[in-house]
């Protein structure tokens, strides 16, 4: 079992502080999801534990089975094990979504241990066909002119082919429809197992229909604010935050404020 | 030009009339190309240098060589070529041509294209056993000798091309490739090319410039015409790849008459300084332009790359694509030039010119022009100077794809419109390699 740990997390964007002291733990076999109004330090987090350029931790740990995340380049953070699927991935052109994707397995193995053209198209082609892409997805530039949901599914289809520890899935359900989001569940749902643990960042109850968490949070003002099982998601689907704003005293939930 | 005396005009040109007779002689060329020859050196002592905008090329040495033509060997058989030669050359290439140095040292051409009247042969042979095709085409349509000092130099000068002809109505289904090998440090390549399809024909011409030597001492002033006739299409490839020591001055230049289409792919890859010229007169109605051109700049190399397409035809279609990388002190200006003339209406100018920089002394400027003098025409241009987008980096790196080999991706991208295009395997390869090698 691997566990990635995040303790008091503090993080700044241009002299902004987004998260105020986040804690959180996700052992493998686990799925965790955080949920929380729009500008609560979500996807914050999310960039975080993969190294985005531009976010600056000025406090607290993350550590993945004791190792210190926060002194690793980016590649090292994907290469120990972490995956962030993004919300809003890069274009890249003239570099084909198959190249690239091999370029990713083969960055995990050794120098000779590559993974074989016709083993590498027999995987790429299964994975296609659970989550509905077209063909030629696999020839066409990296997400270049893909449409939302396609981008949306080229990040589960890299989750699946790179089966990583940890994935942290950033509103991957945001602009789908039902169609899409009921193929993005079944691919998330395939990769469900005791050598994997995913953090799952959404607005909407909706997704948590597909794919049923271990553990949700809810996250206000760049904190944790309150955990608990499958049934807070529900809750939350029919009551909305403003119950737990009362419970806890928050007027304006978002980071700018203190409670 | 008062003062201007005998004495300045042979240190100025490293060449007499004397010499330059006894070459053309030496080639046993018709008399009216020796006197084209002997004109055009007259003009180059007084005619100007070209102005390529943005680049200040007074200082350059265009007029000083060692050696005006050298003496290579010929090949008589693929296997004797150069490795790095036999690697750009598929063996199954049926149309072919390759000069070493100055020497047209090969040439192949199924017989079936030579009896559908198709020609494939070294310049000088044009010249010779092909005069009213050859007087024609040569320096009237496309490029004048008389336009400046290097136009006119060249004409004197010539020493090397290649000249293809497509008879009307023949489509030749299979590229015809060209390699021009230097591996003489003293040679200078002064090449004409000279590409015509006739009416409703088709061709893809792809050469290679490859330097063997690392260094050059002479200078590289090339020209090549294409000419595509009513509703011919030419598609031309050419990766250059010229050695450091050269000045090279290339102008290739293309003619489209009614419904034709000149299609370019050029990998300007030369660790030479440059100043190339690419052109595009789109003459005729409903005529298209395509060019795509990608460069890598490294060292102290300078260079300017103009890229013009000029419409006069009504429903014309210009499209200029330019992708650069800058490393090390190299800088380039990459000028793109969309001219649309008084009556062309309906023509379509559209360019997009970008530069990405890899170091902090790296200099690249991007400058695109559109000058209209119609009103019922569409237009376009986008352009950008900058380094590899720092989230493209995190992105490809947060698959565990390292920094380096996430640098690479982006930059092998960013030069493949013109590698996808190319239609030889071999050539394609090479320009990847060279690539490669140049960016590491």
């Amino acid at each position: 079992m691997s566990t990635l740990v995040i303790k008091d997390l503090h993080v700044k964007i241009e002299d902004k502080e987004i998260l105020k002291g986040v804690d959180l733990t996700i052992n493998t076999g686990e799925i965790h999801a955080i949920m929380g109004p729009n500008g609560t330090g979500k996807s914050t987090l999310a960039s975080a534990i993969m190294g985005h350029p531009k976010y600056e931790i000025t406090q607290g740990s993350i550590t993945l089975d004791g190792e210190d995340v926060l002194e690793m380049e980016v590649d090292e953070r994907a290469r120990a094990g972490l995956f962030l699927g993004m919300q809003y991935p890069s274009e890249i052109s003239g570099v084909t979504n198959a190249d690239f994707m091999r370029s990713a397995m083969n960055a995990r193995r050794e120098e000779g241990d590559e993974i074989s053209l016709m083993k590498f198209i027999r995987e790429l082609d299964s994975k296609m066909e659970v989550l509905d892409m077209q063909e030629d997805m696999a020839q066409r530039y990296l997400n270049e002119g893909f449409s939302g949901g396609e981008k949306k599914r080229n990040e589960i289809l890299q989750l699946m082919m790179i089966k990583p520890k940890f994935a942290i899935l950033d509103e991957i359900d945001s602009g789908l429809d039902i169609d899409a989001l009921k193929v993005v569940s079944e691919g998330i749902n395939q990769m469900r197992s005791e050598s994997f643990g995913c953090l799952i960042i959404t607005h909407y109850q909706r997704l948590l229909n597909y794919i049923t968490p271990d553990h949700v949070h809810v996250m206000m003002q760049g904190r944790v604010v309150k955990s608990g099982g499958e049934e807070l998601s529900h809750k939350l689907e029919a009551e909305g935050y403003d119950w737990i704003k009362a419970e806890l005293g928050i007027e304006d939930e978002t980071v700018g404020q203190q409670a | 030009m008062e003062g201007a005396t005998n004495v300045t005009v042979e240190t100025n040109l490293s060449i007499t009339e004397q010499e330059v007779r006894s070459f053309s002689a030496s080639k046993s060329e018709p008399e009216e190309f020796t006197n084209l020859r002997v004109q055009a050196l007259a003009a180059a002592e007084t005619l100007p240098l070209p102005k390529p905008d943005k680049t200040k090329i007074t200082a350059w040495n265009f007029t000083e060589f060692p050696v005006h033509s050298t003496e290579s060997s010929t090949y008589s058989s693929l296997t004797e070529l150069p490795e790095e030669v036999q690697s750009l050359v598929d063996l199954k290439q049926k149309s072919l041509y390759i000069q070493h140095n100055n020497t047209p040292a090969y040439l192949a051409l199924p017989e079936e294209l030579k009896a559908q009247g198709v020609i494939l042969t070294d310049i000088f042979t044009a010249i010779r056993d092909h005069a009213d095709l050859v007087g024609k085409y040569f320096m009237n349509e496309a490029v004048k000798a008389e336009e400046h000092k290097l136009t006119s130099l060249h004409a004197a000068l010539l020493n090397g091309g290649v000249f293809l002809y497509v008879p009307k109505n023949v489509i030749v289904e299979e590229p015809v490739q060209v390699v021009f090998i230097h591996d003489n440090e003293d040679a200078s390549l002064f090449n004409h090319v000279l590409v015509v399809a006739d009416t409703s024909s088709q061709v893809t011409y792809v050469e290679t410039y490859i330097s063997t030597v690392p260094h050059a001492n002479g200078l590289a002033n090339i020209v090549s015409e294409v000419i595509a006739e009513d509703n011919a299409k030419i598609t031309y490839g050419a990766v250059d790849v010229l050695a450091e020591g050269f000045t090279a001055y290339i102008n290739r230049r293309g003619v489209a008459k009614r419904d034709a289409t000149i299609e370019w792919a050029l990998g300007m890859m030369n660790d030479s300084d440059t100043i190339s010229e690419n052109t595009t007169y789109l003459i005729g109605d409903n005529s298209t332009g395509d060019t795509k051109t990608v460069v890598v700049g490294r060292g102290s190399q300078k260079q300017n790359f103009t890229t013009t397409v000029r419409h006069w035809g009504k429903n014309s279609e210009g499209q200029i694509l330019t992708h650069g990388v800058m490393k090390e002190a190299a800088s380039a200006i990459f000028n793109g030039i969309g001219k649309i003339e008084h009556g062309a209406s309906k023509a379509n100018a559209e360019q997009e010119s970008r530069v990405l920089m890899l170091s902090e002394k790296a200099r690249g400027d991007a400058n695109p022009i559109l000058l209209i003098d119609e009103d019922d025409v569409t237009a376009g241009h986008a352009a950008s100077v900058g380094r590899v987008d720092p989230l493209q980096l995190y992105y490809l790196m947060s698959r565990g794809i390292t920094k380096q080999e996430a640098e690479r991706l982006v930059i092998h991208g960013f030069l493949a419109p013109v590698v996808r295009v190319l239609p030889i395997e071999g050539v394609k390869k090479q320009l990847t390699e060279v690539i490669e090698r140049k960016v590491r």
